[in-house]
């Protein structure tokens, strides 16, 4: 510890002692623990306690009974845990009310038993526990007695100190503890209702986890199965989708708990009588046939049960070793009729179906949920009819006026996701019919949404275009529909919509739209492009006057996109175009503009000098060749467009991003002048010393001077004499380090109580 | 307690309230549909609504064919349109004492009820619906009296004759007491009979019961209204709003620990959310301009519209619509406007803040000034010279029958670049729309009801609890469209109950107390007996005195003493005795301490029996009988006057006197 630290520590301690001072926040306890591991980890704990008696002091005291707050105890605790965690001589503290110390003592326990345990059993994994140390003993008693408890506080400390203990040990004697415990475990299960449940199901899940224990020869899948049965529905679900997670596991066991998953939508589809088919694929993976009445009693029970399956299920999609064969179809059939049930598109002929109709209609967060779920459903197939309802659903949803923004942009998304998965006809690379159809009902909803008063509603449709265009922008059928709407003039006017977030978005849709020459342009034979090169023009006026960020981050997006696609309105005159934007954007007081303005300098210099691994051998304009010519040559656009003043100018900047940017810009192009033999001795050349005294004081921070016009040897020179890879280094130095700097730490906390002098002056 | 239900109409309520010695009507609302049945007043002479041909029946008869037309498969009476009023019938409207306005729309009825019915009584409602309301009464009059039509159809109307009729003449209910619109005298004589109230005022009626209005959060000064006695109370909830807009928030809490809760006034629209209306009323409004066509909004001169100038000032300028004109269209367009701005204490808390800034409340004052929304008394005049297309305007009246909203249905109705946007939704826009077919410009129905929904209900009635609720029948089962949308209904325990037109209902409680006061020098003379541990009683003679339905226990007057006190007293003149009334008992007697104390009397052979309301002690020896009931206590032994004494007074020792 520095000499710094060790001077404010005492009076730190003194703070923390006193339970009338203010206590600092949890954040800076954590910091404080954190920084005292790092030196108990780097140095003797011993030598540390001996430097700074101030620390056994603190420790003694919180031992006293008094009213110190819970934060400060668990702190101690953990701190005295952390410093001698050999000695046994706490209490255990595990009724405390507060949840800090709780934990705190539980994780404490835990240690305590993996560390008694260390030297004892390793040797000897058949131990019993009867043989273990009497610390670990005393442990694993006081965890029984805790089991076997009636009051569920008691039940759930024990459950958890077990799972940690099964989630971090992965030693033979935790194998022996299992055996002991689990029918102490089963015996919770028998209690109605269960207690602790949800603790229960952790402890349970992280047995099965356990890379150590057999679990066929301690019982557990037969626990599990139990557990899945004897719990609550809304209780039963994690555990369902932990079993499903494990790599192994029996088969029936899975059965199983794919079952306790799909109940509630099984309830769903009978509920509103489904067509048999769907209903036998997901009642018939062995689950008992339950009525919405007991499943689904209540709305908040409904709804919150209905939310939880569906993100179950969507994260169980993707896995892969999700439930094979996937009930894709009543899945989907499933989901369907809840978002047509929240919508009140449905009409549900029984009680039941009643019921679920009243409970979910106009249910936003179901509404999200099965949205998302549906989205997930498009990576599988579903046949023709199912998909036709799907599309019409979603559609519903995008055309209704009652569906609320945030449902609306899961309905986009989804909508997305469904036609990216819609199969291309075959031999020709156009969107299938049945899409095609959807998009000839869909475009005409756009309009209306881009034009909607809610700003999300238009941002969200704005991003929804984007992505269409950017997936669909060549293929005709799309492009015919697109063109014959009013969506590509309505996006060019939202360029000037009052909310920075659309306006961003109308930025990146215009760029698409203008890269897939979608813009609509009245042909004029006089001016032809005309209107092209007004939307440059355009978004330069954004780029150089918006006051958001967002619009003119969006606008560098979409500059550096065209210059890397070769978008016309920038291939005519690439050179004024890149000097143009990069002037602008040095300007800009949002270092990531700046900072994409060195990405756009960067798409520049590769494609001035020639990266031929970039390059695709089939595009139809292929960027500048690589440099035949002396590189003096090659640099030359590069210093018209004054890229050299930009990148330097970035090097130095008060934004570290943009600073190491420009550094891994200069490094590259250094190197791609490795092989240049100009002038040496960089010294020699009068301009290059007023360069480089220019530089020193834009690094000392006055930026105001201008370098002009640089020749390429100059440049070249200048780069050789930096140096680049030391600033580098600086810079890949965190730049808050003064402030996470443990110095700052001790001062900071000792401000807050207003314990450090200069404040006491302050006081009469 | 009975409730005489006047009006079908669960949006536009009239209701007779019998409480107490009471008789109170809650609103007075004019059902306006029966006037889709009619053609259309042109402002500006239309060719093709006075070429229409005249209907005849099936087998040629021509005789109705002055009184209806056809259009588009559709007949119309071709006559000045008439309303649907409230029964007026089913009681005596001139024993009604007060009638509790809650909104300017409910109040439309009001000259009918105050001007022909013999009503003496007194109106009470808020200055904003008063005003408003004037001004609504004012619009219709001038709508109709404008286009004066010297034809009132009446023929059709014969029962006979309504049966062969076409739907949905045919089907037409109340068809006899349809009337025509009021003139703006009765409209002055009607409204000077209302009094101006103010939220949480309260209104002492002939001393029986009191009346308060409440904020209901829908309009400006809607009201909600509770009628209690000192042990019940009934709340009318009428026009209720839990949403976010102009008007000031509804007191909730006011309407707690109701004996009955009588609802009306629920959203027409339940399954539409306002705010994605607005939504879809602004973008559609958007698209059509745009593309250089003129959008229509027919509507009420005051209400929503506030709310949607508030929206389209905010959102003009996002949707690139600064350069289109605005036009507010009506006879009361500038009053409406500058009322609003001047009503600041029934305006929501940040409307209401601005007046202190000083701004104007509405933003709409901003929109006048920098020209976007320009207002007109009638098509004719100015707004002639000014109008400029594509634009927006805003008129009536939205039953689309009568207002300047006709000329532009006639003049825009042909482009399908036009849109007309139906905000209002008190009519079906369908029917509304009849008249004017085939239409080539663009329907847009966003109805935008701020009213409670069916959820929002079910919240109100856990929060307040009342402990009967009485509502249109309309509200118990889903709509009729939509039945299996089991969220579309009351839902509360016990089951509310319902009423439709001309039903007399008897409210399900009894009135078990009534308050009396008690004068400080009778009350000094009690002497109170503590029978339980805060409970004390005390005989009372007093003469009760009842005025104005209030009741007042008065010490009972002194004998007058003989002043000479030569004369002798009659026997007569005496007055009764206090001495020889006898102590009050009460208490009960336990039967085994009862045969404990008898034994320890002497008593013995003593035999208990079980009776249906009591015991029977029987002394077997002494051929005697006690029998302890309740409220009575017999002792039946023959002539043995001493052993009935010593009996008796056993028996008073278990009981307390006073």
């Amino acid at each position: 510890m520095d000499p710094e630290c060790s001077q404010l520590l005492p009076a730190l301690c003194s703070v923390l002692a006193d339970p009338r001072q203010p206590v600092a926040d949890d954040t800076c306890l954590e910091k404080l623990l954190d920084w005292f591991k790092t030196i108990t980890e780097a140095g003797s704990s011993l030598l540390l306690l001996q430097e700074n008696p101030c620390l056994l002091g603190l420790l003694c005291h919180v031992l006293k009974p008094q009213d110190l707050s819970p934060r400060v105890l668990a702190f101690s605790l953990r701190l005295a845990g952390m410093l001698a965690a050999q000695e046994d001589c706490f209490q255990y503290l595990q009724g405390d009310s507060s949840l800090f110390v709780a934990s705190a003592a539980g994780q404490l326990l835990v240690h305590i038993l993996g560390l008694s345990l260390q030297g004892a059993a390793e040797g000897h994994p058949g131990l019993q526990t009867g043989d273990w140390p009497v610390c670990a003993q005393k442990i694993v008693s006081h965890i029984e007695e805790s089991l076997r408890s009636a009051a569920t506080p008691q039940i759930t400390q024990a459950l958890n100190v077990l799972t940690t203990t099964f989630g971090h040990c992965h030693n033979p004697w935790t194998q022996v503890l299992w055996v002991r415990l689990s029918p102490l475990v089963a015996c919770l299960l028998e209690k109605d209702p269960v207690p602790a449940a949800h603790s229960l199901v952790d402890l349970l899940l992280s047995v099965a986890r356990s890379s150590v224990l057999s679990s066929s020869s301690c019982g557990l899948w037969e626990t599990l199965a139990q557990t899945l049965s004897h719990l609550s529905p809304t209780q039963a679900g994690p555990l369902a989708l932990g079993i499903l997670k494990l790599q192994e596991c029996p088969q029936a066991l899975r059965a199983q708990a794919f079952a306790v998953l799909l109940q509630p939508l099984t309830c769903v589809l009978e509920a509103t009588a489904q067509a048999p088919g769907l209903l036998d694929s997901l009642d018939g993976t062995g689950g008992a046939s339950v009525t919405v009445d007991t499943l689904l009693p209540s709305k908040a029970a409904c709804v919150g049960l209905l939310c939880r399956t569906l993100a179950h299920l969507e994260l169980l999609q993707p896995l892969p070793q999700r439930p094979s064969p996937w009930p894709q179809a009543p899945l989907l059939g499933a989901t369907v009729t809840i978002l047509r049930l929240c919508s009140g598109l449905a009409t549900p002929t029984s009680d039941a179906g009643g019921h679920l109709c009243a409970f979910l209609v106009g249910c936003v967060r179901v509404q999200r949920a099965a949205l998302d779920f549906l989205g997930t459903l498009s990576q599988g197939t579903g046949p023709r009819e199912l998909v036709t309802r799907v599309f019409a659903v979603l559609l519903e949803y995008l055309t209704s006026p009652d569906s609320s923004p945030t449902v609306l942009k899961k309905a986009f998304q989804a909508t997305f996701r469904w036609l990216q998965s819609s199969p291309e006809t075959p031999g020709c690379s156009d969107l299938d019919p049945h899409a095609q159809l959807f998009l000839r009902e869909l475009l005409p909803v756009l309009p209306k949404r881009l034009c909607s008063p809610c700003w999300e509603v238009r941002d969200s449709g704005l991003e929804f275009l984007t992505q269409m265009i950017g997936h669909w922008g060549g293929q005709a059928g799309f492009r015919r529909a697109l063109l014959a709407s009013e969506v590509p003039e309505l996006t060019e006017q939202l360029l000037r919509d009052p909310e920075s977030y659309v306006r961003a978005s109308a930025v990146a849709a215009m760029g698409q739209l203008s890269s897939q020459g979608l813009r609509v342009t009245p042909a004029s034979p006089e001016h032809p492009g005309g209107r092209q090169k007004s939307l440059l023009a355009e978004l330069l006026r954004i780029l150089s006057t918006d006051s958001e960020g967002f619009p003119r981050r969006a606008v560098m997006h979409v500059f550096t996109q065209w210059l890397r696609d070769g978008h016309a309105d920038v291939a005519g005159d690439t050179e004024r175009f890149v000097a143009r934007v990069l002037q602008v954007a040095s300007q800009d007081l949002d270092w990531e503009v700046r900072a994409q303005g060195l990405e756009l300098a960067l798409v520049f210099l590769e494609q001035t000098l020639g990266r031929p691994s970039s390059h695709c051998p089939y595009a139809v304009t292929p960027p500048v060749a690589a440099p035949p010519s002396p590189l003096a040559q090659a640099l030359r656009p590069l210093c018209r467009v004054q890229l050299f003043e930009f990148a330097f100018r970035a090097l130095f900047d008060c934004d570290r991003p943009v600073a190491q940017k420009s550094c891994d810009l200069l490094l590259f192009l250094r190197a791609q002048t490795a092989s240049y033999s100009g002038p040496q001795g960089s010294g020699s050349v009068p301009e290059v010393a007023s360069v480089e005294a220019a530089l020193q004081r834009w690094q000392a921070g006055d930026q105001g001077q201008p370098l002009g016009y640089l020749e390429p040897e100059v440049v070249v020179a200048v780069l050789r004499s930096m140096d680049l890879e030391g600033l580098r280094g600086v810079l890949a130095e965190s730049s808050d380090r003064v402030e996470k700097s443990p110095q700052s730490l001790l001062q900071d906390m000792l401000a807050t109580v207003g314990a450090l002098g200069e404040d006491e002056a302050d006081c009469y | 307690m009975k409730l005489y239900c006047l009006s079908g109409h669960p949006t536009l309520p009239c209701n007779v309230l019998k409480f107490k010695s009471t008789t109170i009507m809650l609103d007075c609302g004019l059902d306006m549909t029966s006037t889709l049945n009619f053609l259309p007043l042109p402002l500006v002479q239309s060719p093709r609504l006075s070429n229409l041909p005249g209907w005849s029946l099936k087998d040629g008869n021509a005789f109705l064919d002055k009184e209806l037309k056809e259009c588009s498969g559709h007949v119309f009476v071709d006559s000045v349109p008439e309303f649907c009023l409230p029964e007026t019938e089913l009681i005596d409207l001139s024993t009604v004492d007060v009638i509790l306005i809650s909104n300017y729309h409910c109040m439309m009825a009001l000259p009918y009820i105050t001007e022909h019915t013999g009503f003496t009584g007194t109106v009470y409602a808020t200055e904003p619906t008063v005003q408003i309301g004037r001004l609504l009464m004012e619009e219709l009059v001038n709508f109709i009296e404008r286009v004066p039509k010297a034809q009132s159809a009446s023929l059709w109307k014969n029962k006979d004759i309504q049966r062969l009729l076409p739907s949905p003449l045919k089907d037409a209910v109340e068809v006899s007491t349809w009337r025509r619109c009021y003139t703006m005298q009765e409209v002055n004589s009607a409204l000077s009979k209302i009094q101006l109230v103010g939220y949480s005022q309260k209104i002492e009626l002939f001393g029986a019961v009191q009346v308060t209005p409440l904020s209901s959060g829908y309009a400006l000064g809607s009201s909600n209204w509770i009628i209690q006695s000192h042990y019940e109370k009934v709340s009318y909830v009428s026009g209720s709003s839990l949403l976010t807009t102009h008007p000031q928030p509804m007191d909730q809490a006011s309407l707690k620990n109701s004996d009955v809760l009588v609802l009306t006034g629920l959203t027409q629209i339940p399954t539409a959310n306002p705010d994605g209306m607005v939504g879809e009323f602004c973008s559609n409004l958007a698209l059509t301009v745009r593309n250089g066509g003129n959008v229509l909004v027919p509507c009420y001169p005051s209400g929503v519209i506030y709310d949607l100038l508030e929206c389209l000032y905010q959102y003009i300028d996002s949707a690139g619509l600064s350069n289109i004109p605005f036009y507010f269209i009506s006879p009361v367009a500038n009053s409406s406007l500058e009322f609003s701005q001047i009503f600041a204490e029934w305006l929501c808390h940040n409307k209401q803040t601005k007046v202190y800034l000083p701004e104007p409340p509405f933003p709409h004052a901003e929109l006048i000034q920098t020209n976007k929304l320009k207002h007109y008394p009638s098509l004719h005049g100015d707004f002639s010279s000014d109008f400029r297309q594509p634009c927006v305007v805003f008129t009536g009246h939205p039953s689309l029958r009568f207002g300047d909203v006709v000329h532009f249905m006639e003049l825009w109705g042909k482009s399908s670049l036009n849109t007309v946007i139906f905000t209002e939704p008190d009519f079906s826009y369908l029917e509304a729309l009849a008249p004017y077919q085939p239409l080539a410009m663009k329907c847009i129905y966003c109805p935008i009801d701020t009213r409670l929904n069916f959820i929002q209900v079910s919240k109100l009635l856990k929060e307040v609890q009342p402990l009967h609720v009485v509502c249109p029948e309309q509200y118990t089962q889903p709509p009729p469209a939509q039945s299996h949308r089991m969220d579309l209904m009351i839902d509360c325990q016990p089951p509310a109950m319902s009423y439709r037109r001309a039903e007399v209902l008897a409210l399900p409680f009894k009135r078990r107390y009534e308050k009396i006061e008690i004068m400080p020098e009778l009350a000094d003379s009690l002497v109170p007996m503590e029978i339980k541990p805060g409970i004390s009683l005390a005989t009372v003679s007093a003469v009760l005195h009842t005025k104005d339905n209030k009741h007042v226990l008065q010490p009972p007057p002194r004998p007058t003493q003989p002043t000479g006190g030569k004369k002798r007293k009659r026997a007569s003149d005496d007055i009764p005795d206090c001495k020889v009334l006898k102590p009050l008992l009460s208490g009960s007697i336990p039967v085994e301490q009862f045969v404990q104390a008898l034994e320890k009397h002497g008593f013995s052979d003593i035999k208990v029996e079980d009776t249906a309301k009591g015991h029977i002690v029987l002394l077997q020896e002494a051929e005697t009988l006690i029998q302890i009931e309740e409220d009575s206590t017999h002792i039946i032994c023959d002539n043995d006057e001493m052993l009935r004494v010593r009996l008796r007074d056993l028996v008073l020792k278990f009981l307390q006197k006073f």
